[in-house]
């Protein structure tokens, strides 16, 4: 029964269960390699995750994502797709044939005119590969030659809950699961002490957009896969904590009994689900060392302090949050998601928008950079991106020095670093007003397509019957983009 | 470690090409149902449509968009057709697999024609195969889809012995048992028993008195009369009521992401009060449905057409309305669909359902019955909302003072206050249109409201809008409304539906355990016009439903997911049910009705972490008083951030219409039942209430054993219990600081005078609270 976190006595068992629920999804064969891999054999009864279906489909490049959500979607003009062109005709209207009838929010429908703006900030050229990335960006910059940038992104949405939900779950509508989600169900957990998806939020001060507990729901999928918000502060994991006055025999010695008790009461009820009650209960208490552990960065040296920046002491920043994020990779959780709001730049951009990159810029750097020195960036997959882009134009009234964008869907920029993706390349074009894609278009579905093709996981195969349909991370469609992989 | 290595490599190996066997490496069959009998009669529905449509019907189902070769095997007329590529050729040939190309493709050796196609992943099994072979050879008779069936009462079925047989709900039940060689289990233990019927009908433990009362009874009809009681209790209504919430994705807030504040309780409260004052379900749904458009329609009745405006509204700035106030109509189709007839309509939003004969036009015409509320995409953003205290969209119902003293006095409204609460109307005729691909700005044909003639066609008496379609709904011929709140009901008290998918009685839902069962009941539930409390008491009054839940080894082996029913289901409880029960037996429990939604504890900065920084619903204010200490289903129900004692045991969001919560076991829940202010305040709270009652220790801990787990200890339990306080006792008499720590846990008032006692018995209370017993319906 899928809803049970059923405990599992020998790695015979967990192979048998391996099998049958490969077959339920309708994975046809299985080589013997796969069988192999050491995480197979780690998991135990006491995997937080729970049994996972554990078998990449092909060897993986990325054995985890940390996915730097940039929430409000940062301007894609300010960061990495230079347009000289917007500079030469600033104030002219957008011509007809380039917004060939592109919906618009209802907050900029009702403009007369929609002029271009350029970008506030300028573009110089980094790295062996000579990538264009803005001066909001310095440290970003410093890494040009270990990312990917895509600056042919699309989406579908307009306005920010369906276009993140879109992001984040492959569907417009909410209630399907999110990727790391899907994630967690297709290939386990490598820590028992740990869940396979956290979430950390933080927030700049820029206009933010809300988040919501739907973005890293499991849907339709047991609910062990769902994210874990782990949040700055006394109690990382809800409930984490003992209460004041509780020592740590104490809870000890009260959880001895309260299994004693539950055992007597199996050999009564010949219910297993009161043994797999016991090893949560023991999972628990384990927890309550393994999280503010890897919580605490009080172990940090200096130079890595530095190199994130001081605000990574911080809790509850993003600095601190993508420190975090690094830890809790080295520890094995599967899925980290950070978001960050506050890109949401419909006016005040130039000032938001510093802010905001202030925020992220440097720990953004840093977290790839640590990982490379830790030779963890061969097989961690560093995504960082916002919801859509921004438009050409200026929203409300033409001021080179204060004025805002509106949302644009039908093209942004993202980058990538890490597991599986080429270092060091731009991909995708768009035209010189930045508005359409003229290049190597890159749908929401073909992104989730190939995250999962880093991880060793085809987006056709790892699907979840619900509802009598076989659901998929990337539904119908998406393509894998070939070129930007290694 | 060499050696286990070793090991290990053999193993994987050995286990490797087993299952390579079993899997289709190294043989093209799947030979897992070798030991599975063929049937002696293949029914179409029960045996081959599942295999067509799960395997087949992608291709070759009611999509014509997907159809391939032309060939659609989901209805008899095209399955036996001439096959369109290949002329003097049919997929099926009665009584004649062998010159069925159907049969033909599903068993060659040639992997470029082999059905299904390779490249689908997916795959027959040789017993899918010999079933559809015998199918064919005994005439490929087709049938309509079970549950578009009216529902038939059919005789009783033989049994060999009626001596366990209490109600006619056991004949189906034993009829099943004995064809399976199995019997049932005894009848559960008194105090067992009416844990389990006071849970069932009340959400909550049962009080001393009930105990007291049943414990000493003897006859059936005795038990008949406590099952009367509970079903009296106001705790009836709203147990029912936490039920229909989740179903009606009520919330006390709007929902996407700037999520402000809506006041929807006073709809909350008429449920409550239709469930006690037991509104016949077919009138519950035609109020909730169509309140408003009776004749002479009251204001109660305009009331309960909240149900359809219980969904998320946007009111994030700049969205474009067209494209939400569509939302929100498909949100109220689907809802109908999932929640009331059991059928996925969401899937032929978009496109022809691939496996119901549901198309994506009865997808539009059910959705122009929703579609003329006088309502926009988004009538007001937050910071002017706030500004101008508007928390109900139009249209909507004002419940005043008056309202309260004369027939809404179920309100419970605090006076001198008025309360908008959002209801539909039917007053901005609208053009409906399929829209492709389901998207707003798409529209193509022009429909009119109607409903599947698969199911029932609608009566030409009917008005052709919402209330025809409540009476369409509600009509005694309907196969699936009664059927479907039936098995919702069964699995709310049994753990599971006969049918599993409650949400899903379509082709790909999962088919009923006891077909014949399901149907008399719906029948009878029916003709009883349509009693709730009737239908509940039957169910209970059962043989079936009084059994033990303990699993023998023999039943563990036999049916260890228990179908069969030859036990009664042990699972556990509900979030909202756990923290009631909790509440209840330490005595915090406040016994209030309705009202607006309370914020009890929660972790602090969970609103505040996440929220868009507008409207009211940034920061979680905590209240204070009676207020902590409400039923669960008064708690604050805010969509972005839910409370987490309750998602972290499987609630929903609410954001859209669920009708089935799964039952998972994690170690966050073990966490939150440690440590959660609430319960670690309710265990001091039972503590300082018993040692005001008791001196003696075992007596005090007899005491608190009974109180939570309604039964008395047995010795070896009361032993560990015994040691385990007297520990706890002796350390925190050392170690005095930590007790008074521990003991002013919470903000109840504290009455104890030796803080080492209290927090002494505070914590074998959380012992007790945090055995898996409290938590499971047994």
């Amino acid at each position: 029964m899928k809803d049970k976190n059923k405990k599992a006595e020998s790695p015979l068992k967990i192979n048998r269960r391996h099998f049958f629920s490969q077959l339920s999804v309708g994975i046809g064969s299985l080589a013997l390699g796969s069988l192999l891999i050491p995480d197979l054999f780690k998991s135990d009864a006491d995997t937080l995750g729970g049994l996972p279906l554990g078998i990449p489909h092909f060897a993986p490049k990325a054995k985890r994502v940390i996915y730097l959500f940039q929430s409000g979607a940062p301007s894609q003009l300010e960061s990495f797709d230079y347009k000289p062109t917007l500079r030469k005709r600033m104030g002219e209207d957008l011509p007809d044939s380039i917004r060939q009838g592109q919906r618009l929010t209802g907050m900029t429908s009702g403009q007369k005119n929609f002029p271009l703006m350029p970008s506030f900030v300028d573009f110089k050229q980094y790295g062996n590969s000579g990538a264009y990335i803005s001066d909001f960006f310095p440290h970003i910059a410093k890494i040009a030659d270990d990312i990917c940038i895509i600056r042919s992104m699309n989406t579908e949405a307009i306005n920010h809950d369906p276009a993140i939900t879109f992001l984040q779950t492959g569907s417009q509508q909410s209630g399907r699961p999110s990727m790391g989600s899907w994630m967690s169900y297709g290939l386990g957990n490598e820590n028992k002490n740990l869940p396979s998806f956290v979430v950390l939020t933080s927030r700049g001060k820029g206009n933010s957009q809300g988040l919501y507990s739907k973005l890293w729901s499991s849907g339709f999928l047991d609910s062990k896969h769902q994210g874990v918000l782990m949040r700055s502060g006394k109690d990382p994991v809800l409930y984490l904590n003992d209460p004041d006055g509780l020592s740590r025999s104490d809870k000890r010695h009260l959880l001895d009994h309260v299994s004693s008790l539950n055992k007597l009461h199996h050999v009564e009820t010949g219910d297993d689900e009161i043994e797999s009650r016991i090893a949560q209960y023991e999972m628990a208490y384990r927890m309550q060392m393994s999280v503010p552990d890897v919580m605490d960065i009080k172990k940090e040296p200096e130079s890595i302090i530095k190199l994130y920046g001081e605000d990574c002491q911080v809790p509850g920043t993003y600095a601190a949050n993508a420190l975090q994020a690094r830890r809790l990779a080295e520890n094995g959780v599967r899925f980290i998601q950070l978001y960050h709001q506050g890109w949401d730049q419909h006016g005040r951009l130039p000032t938001h928008m510093a802010s905001q990159a202030k925020d992220v810029d440097q720990a953004s750097a840093a977290l790839v950079m640590d990982l490379k020195q830790r030779g963890m960036l061969e097989d961690t997959l560093v995504i960082w991106g916002g919801e859509f882009g921004r438009t050409n134009y200026c929203q409300g009234n033409f001021d080179p020095n204060n004025f805002g964008r509106d949302h644009h869907p039908r093209a942004f920029s993202i980058w990538m670093a890490g597991g599986g993706i080429k270092p060091g390349i731009t991909y995708g074009e768009t035209d010189e007003f930045g508005y359409n894609i003229i290049k190597d278009p890159v749908h929401v579905h073909d992104f989730h397509a190939t995250i999962m093709h880093c991880l060793g996981l085809n987006h056709e195969k790892l699907t979840y019957k619900y509802q009598g349909r076989r659901f998929r991370l990337t539904d119908v469609a998406g393509n894998l983009v070939n070129d930007i992989l290694t | 470690m060499k050696q286990k290595l070793l090991i290990f490599l053999v193993l994987a190996i050995v286990i490797s090409v087993v299952f390579s066997i079993k899997t289709g490496v190294l043989n093209s069959k799947n030979e897992r149902y070798t030991d599975v009998k063929i049937p002696d009669v293949i029914d179409y529905n029960f045996h081959i449509k599942p295999i067509l449509s799960d395997k087949c019907y992608t291709c070759h189902g009611p999509d014509a968009n997907k159809r391939k070769a032309g060939l659609r095997l989901d209805n008899e007329t095209s399955a036996f057709e001439e096959l369109s590529e290949s002329p003097g050729e049919y997929a099926i040939i009665p009584e004649k697999p062998n010159k069925s190309k159907l049969y033909h493709r599903i068993t060659t050796d040639d992997p470029k024609i082999l059905m299904p196609p390779i490249d689908s992943q997916l795959k027959l099994s040789t017993y899918e195969i010999s079933l559809i072979k015998k199918w064919i050879k005994q005439g490929a008779k087709f049938k309509k889809h079970w549950a578009y069936i009216k529902p038939k009462k059919n005789n009783l079925p033989e049994i060999a012995s009626s001596k366990w047989v209490q109600n006619e709900i056991d004949y189906f039940i034993l009829k099943r048992l004995e064809e399976n060689n199995l019997s049932p289990s005894k009848k559960a233990k008194k105090e067992t028993l009416i844990r389990r019927i006071s849970l069932d009908l009340t959400g909550l433990p049962p009080n001393e008195e009930q105990i007291k009362s049943f414990i000493t009874t003897d006859s059936e009809a005795d038990i008949g009369e406590i099952i009367d009681l509970f079903l009296a209790s106001p705790a009836y209504g709203e147990r029912m009521t936490q039920n229909w919430l989740d179903l009606a994705r009520y919330a006390d807030s709007h929902g996407y992401q700037d999520d402000n504040y809506r006041s929807m309780w006073p709809w909350r409260d008429w449920v409550i009060h239709a469930f006690n004052s037991n509104l016949p379900y077919n009138e519950f749904l035609i109020w909730q449905m169509a309140g408003d458009l009776l004749p002479n329609a009251t204001k109660e009745q305009i009331l309960a057409t909240g149900f359809n405006r219980n969904h998320p509204i946007t009111q994030e700035g700049g969205i474009i309305q067209e494209e939400y106030r569509s939302a929100y109509v498909v949100d109220r189709t689907n809802t109908l669909g999932k929640g009331i007839l059991g059928l996925t309509l969401e899937c032929a939003k978009c496109h022809d359902h691939k496996y119901d004969a549901l198309s994506q036009k009865n997808y539009f015409e059910m959705y122009a019955f929703f579609n003329n509320v006088n309502e926009k995409g988004i009538q007001m953003t937050v910071p002017e909302a706030v500004r101008r205290k508007y928390y109900a969209d139009a249209p909507f119902l004002t419940i005043t003072d008056e309202d309260v003293n004369n027939t809404l006095s179920f309100i419970n409204k605090k006076e001198n206050e008025v309360v908008s609460v959002m209801v539909m109307n039917d007053s901005t005729p609208r053009k409906a249109f399929i829209l492709d691909r389901g998207e707003y700005d798409n529209p193509t044909e022009k429909v009119k409201p109607n409903v599947p003639d698969f199911i029932l066609p609608f009566s030409e008496e009917y008005p052709k809008n919402r209330l025809g379609l409540a009476y369409w709904l509600t009509s005694n011929n309907n196969p699936l409304t009664a059927r479907v709140f039936v098995n919702r009901m069964w699995g709310m008290l049994f753990g599971k539906g006969l049918v599993e998918t409650s949400e899903d009685f379509g082709v790909q839902g999962s088919l009923p355990s006891h077909p014949e069962l399901l149907d008399w009941l719906a029948v009878d539930f029916v003709e009883h016009n349509w009693d709730i409390k009737y239908l509940l008491k039957k169910i209970m009054l059962s043989a079936t439903y009084q059994q033990t839940s303990e699993l023998t080894p023999v039943l563990k082996q036999a049916d260890p997911e228990n179908v069969l029913l030859a036990r009664a289901s042990r699972f556990r409880m509900s979030g909202e049910m756990i923290r009631d029960y909790i509440l209840a037996t330490s005595g915090l429990l406040k016994s209030e009705i309705g009202g607006p939604s309370v914020k009890p504890y929660q972790p602090d900065g969970l609103w505040k972490d996440t929220n868009a920084g507008r409207g009211l619903l940034k920061v979680y204010k905590k209240d204070e008083g009676d207020k902590l200490y409400r039923r669960s289903l008064y708690t604050f129900w805010k969509r972005t951030s839910p409370p987490p004692s309750m998602t972290l045991f499987d609630a929903p969001t609410r954001d859209n219409c669920e009708v089935r919560r799964q039952k998972t076991n994690t170690p966050l829940q073990a966490l939150a039942l440690q440590n959660d202010i609430q319960v670690l305040e309710a265990a001091r709270v039972l503590a300082q209430n018993i040692e005001h009652k008791e001196e003696d220790t075992t007596k005090m801990l007899k005491s608190l054993f009974e109180k939570i787990l309604i039964r008395s200890p047995k010795e070896d339990e009361l032993a560990l219990l015994e040691k385990y306080y007297k520990t706890t006792f002796d350390e925190f008499t050392v170690n005095h600081d930590n007790a008074v720590k521990m003991a002013s846990i919470g903000e109840y008032e504290k009455t104890w005078e030796n803080p080492a006692k209290t927090a002494a018995l505070m914590l074998t209370s959380q012992v007790v609270y945090n055995l898996d017993e409290t938590i499971t319906k047994e």
